[in-house]
């Protein structure tokens, strides 16, 4: 209990941190934070520049510390502000529409690549002499010291482009109507190739990691007494070794997680996928502060909630953490 | 001890085929004025041919030169030779040719050119923001871990939020508000946010270091502070604080080419991840142009697998478990 409640803390502190950046970056660049946030806006008229500082709480009337807790409030009740892209959208209806696409690509990516990754490292270690296992090893190093928005657009290329298999941008069919089957298969179809290049991306990171605890614990003197006492390899495998392995990756998942979300965030911009990544690109091509803010706060909390999960699942998995916080 | 380590490092062959690929890189870099056949920023060549022979050397000239000045003036232009400029364009958007290797972008730059150029904007970002990103985690890792205490509890605190908030979007957000002039705020910008991980792994590093009975030894018998932490922690470390480095190098890379690629970074600049802005909002995809974004990815990649194979080694050299047997 008193572990959860660490960790909730942690994550409860963590969040308010997130939320401070986003507050003081603006702030901490030189010169007016209005005009800061205006950046190379051209042209604003003086009463305009007024109203978007009072709009954003940026009254150099206030003090900063009011300032803060204006900003505090407001977010708590979730309410970001508009966008200035989508006038007179909120941003909490942009996120909104954005927020599932994301979700949904990168949630499925992460468990798929996770998976994967993992079983291939048991495998790559078990079978370590093999040529195909450093094969393996080899190709899928080399696969992540590529960009993942290069990769991305070297599948559009190649599939979309020469071979027109598959679409090469977007999530759905626009002609389909939403919510029928057509429109669900086009949703699929649209997925495959950023899921593809988040995946191929991501897949070494979790091999590399789970082969090298794996090797690690295979070196261990108990491996050797359970292979001696003649138990089945199957067993010693699954059971002895890949068991106690895996939890250094799920305590990685934690901090991968923030790499693969950013990684994500690329592949959409690439495809033009309308989630929360292609969103943050709009957002700085237009200077839309009020967005941009809100998607790194988005973001930040996602993978926070995220990291927390892990924690939670290394407490019923490690035995070492689950007594110690009895 | 650093060459001792780098002795190590040629001797693997991993590390060797990684510091060479390295080295190559920086060969053309240091050399791209004398590689690349054009300058990368240019969309013509000017030759200036004469279109007559000379009538009459100087000597002549000054000979039998007028009294008046107004009419050596007017002697001498018609007398010196007549020139003729010729400014040739560079086809936009070509396909690669024997005059243009790789092709020729947009605008008319060769393409060719600006990947040869591009290495030095690359190894600059990377080398400089991983010497950046190691001196400050190493500082803090070092701080933390020997002096404890609250020192450690501050470090490690700050160092544990920084760890899970994202990289890229933070990166992202900030590069939004600096305006870019020059490489130098991209590296500040990475290095700020990519401290946290080789912090963690640095300190506990010095922490186990610490308990070990050479530097209680030393400590015990009344050695300085900084000859312990520099004679005797620092020169045992020096295998992980390169692998750091060289991982901070790769990470910093590829967040480099990753913020010109959305188009945060000095697009004047000429580097790899320009191009493949400069491709990407010109299509370069729909029309085929294979030659335009294909290089800069391949020369990311493969200045990527350098850092990773060194790394590889460095893992294999600290950790026997991980060598072929």
């Amino acid at each position: 209990m008193k572990y959860l409640l660490r960790k909730l803390g942690m994550l409860l502190f963590t969040l308010f941190v997130a939320l401070t950046l986003n507050f003081f970056l603006p702030r901490l660049m030189p010169g007016d934070p209005a005009q800061a946030l205006l950046g190379k806006m051209e042209g604003v008229p003086p009463e305009q520049l007024d109203s978007i500082r009072a709009a954003f709480g940026l009254d150099t009337k206030d003090s900063l510390g009011v300032q803060y807790w204006h900003y505090l409030v407001n977010t708590a009740k979730g309410n970001f502000g508009v966008s200035f892209s989508r006038f007179p959208m909120p941003v909490a209806d942009v996120m909104r529409i954005a927020v599932p696409w994301s979700l949904g690509l990168m949630g499925l990516c992460t468990i798929i690549s996770f998976i994967v990754g993992t079983l291939i490292g048991i495998a790559a270690a078990w079978k370590r002499e093999t040529k195909l296992a450093s094969f393996t090893v080899g190709f899928f190093s080399f696969i992540r010291s590529f960009p993942y928005f290069w990769l991305g657009l070297v599948f559009v290329y190649l599939f979309a482009f020469k071979l027109r298999a598959l679409p090469l941008g977007g999530a759905y069919d626009t002609d389909a109507v939403r919510g029928s089957w057509a429109w669900w298969g086009s949703v699929l179809q649209h997925g495959i190739l950023p899921a593809l290049t988040i995946c191929m991306s991501s897949i070494g990171g979790w091999m590399l990691t789970m082969r090298n605890n794996m090797i690690n614990v295979l070196a261990e003197d108990y491996i050797t007494v359970a292979v001696a006492k003649g138990l089945s390899l199957r067993r010693i495998k699954s059971l002895y070794a890949a068991k106690n392995a895996i939890l250094p990756s799920v305590t990685g998942f934690a901090m991968s997680l923030g790499f693969v979300v950013g990684g994500g965030l690329v592949t959409e911009m690439v495809f033009s996928y309308p989630g929360v990544g292609y969103m943050l690109l709009q957002a700085v091509n237009a200077k839309d502060y009020p967005l941009m803010q809100t998607i790194f706060l988005f973001i930040a909390a996602a993978v926070l909630v995220a990291n927390f999960i892990a924690d939670i699942a290394i407490m019923f998995l490690d035995p070492r953490v689950r007594d110690g916080a009895k | 001890m650093i060459r001792d380590f780098f002795k190590t490092l040629v001797s693997n062959r991993k590390s060797l085929v990684g510091l060479c690929i390295l080295g190559f890189l920086v060969f053309v870099a240091l050399l791209a004025p004398v590689i690349a056949p054009y300058d990368p920023k240019a969309d013509r060549t000017v030759t200036i041919k004469p279109l007559t022979e000379a009538d009459r050397t100087e000597d002549e000239l000054s000979s039998d030169t007028p009294a008046d000045d107004e009419d050596l003036s007017t002697y001498r232009v018609t007398t010196t030779q007549d020139f003729e400029k010729h400014t040739k364009y560079f086809p936009l958007r070509a396909k690669p040719s024997a005059k243009h290797i790789l092709g020729t972008n947009h605008a008319g730059n060769d393409l060719f050119s600006q990947l040869v150029w591009g290495s030095r904007t690359s190894l600059l970002v990377g080398l400089g923001t991983g010497l950046f990103v190691t001196f400050i985690s190493l500082t803090l890792a070092l701080l933390a871990g020997y002096l404890g205490g609250a020192a450690d509890d501050i470090i490690s605190f700050i160092t544990n939020i920084m760890l899970v908030i994202p990289g890229l979007p933070l990166m992202i957000v900030i590069a939004a508000y600096v305006t870019m002039k020059g490489v130098f705020p991209i590296v500040l910008i990475l290095g700020l946010t990519d401290w946290p991980y080789p912090t963690r792994v640095l300190r506990s590093q010095v922490l186990t270091l610490k308990n070990r009975d050479f530097v209680r030894v030393s400590k015990a018998l009344g050695e300085k502070t900084s000859f312990v932490v520099f004679r005797e922690i620092l020169p045992n470390m020096i295998s992980i604080v390169m692998a750091e480095f060289f991982q901070a190098c790769m990470s910093a890379m590829l967040g480099e080419a990753t913020l010109e690629f959305i188009g945060l970074g000095n697009l004047s600049v000429v580097s790899w991840g320009t191009i493949l802005y400069w491709a990407q909002t010109n299509g370069a995809l729909l029309s085929g142009a294979w030659w335009w974004f294909l290089p800069p990815g391949l020369c990311i990649a493969l200045m990527g697998t350098a850092f990773i194979l060194i790394n590889f080694a460095i893992d294999e050299i600290s950790n026997p478990k991980l060598r072929r047997r």
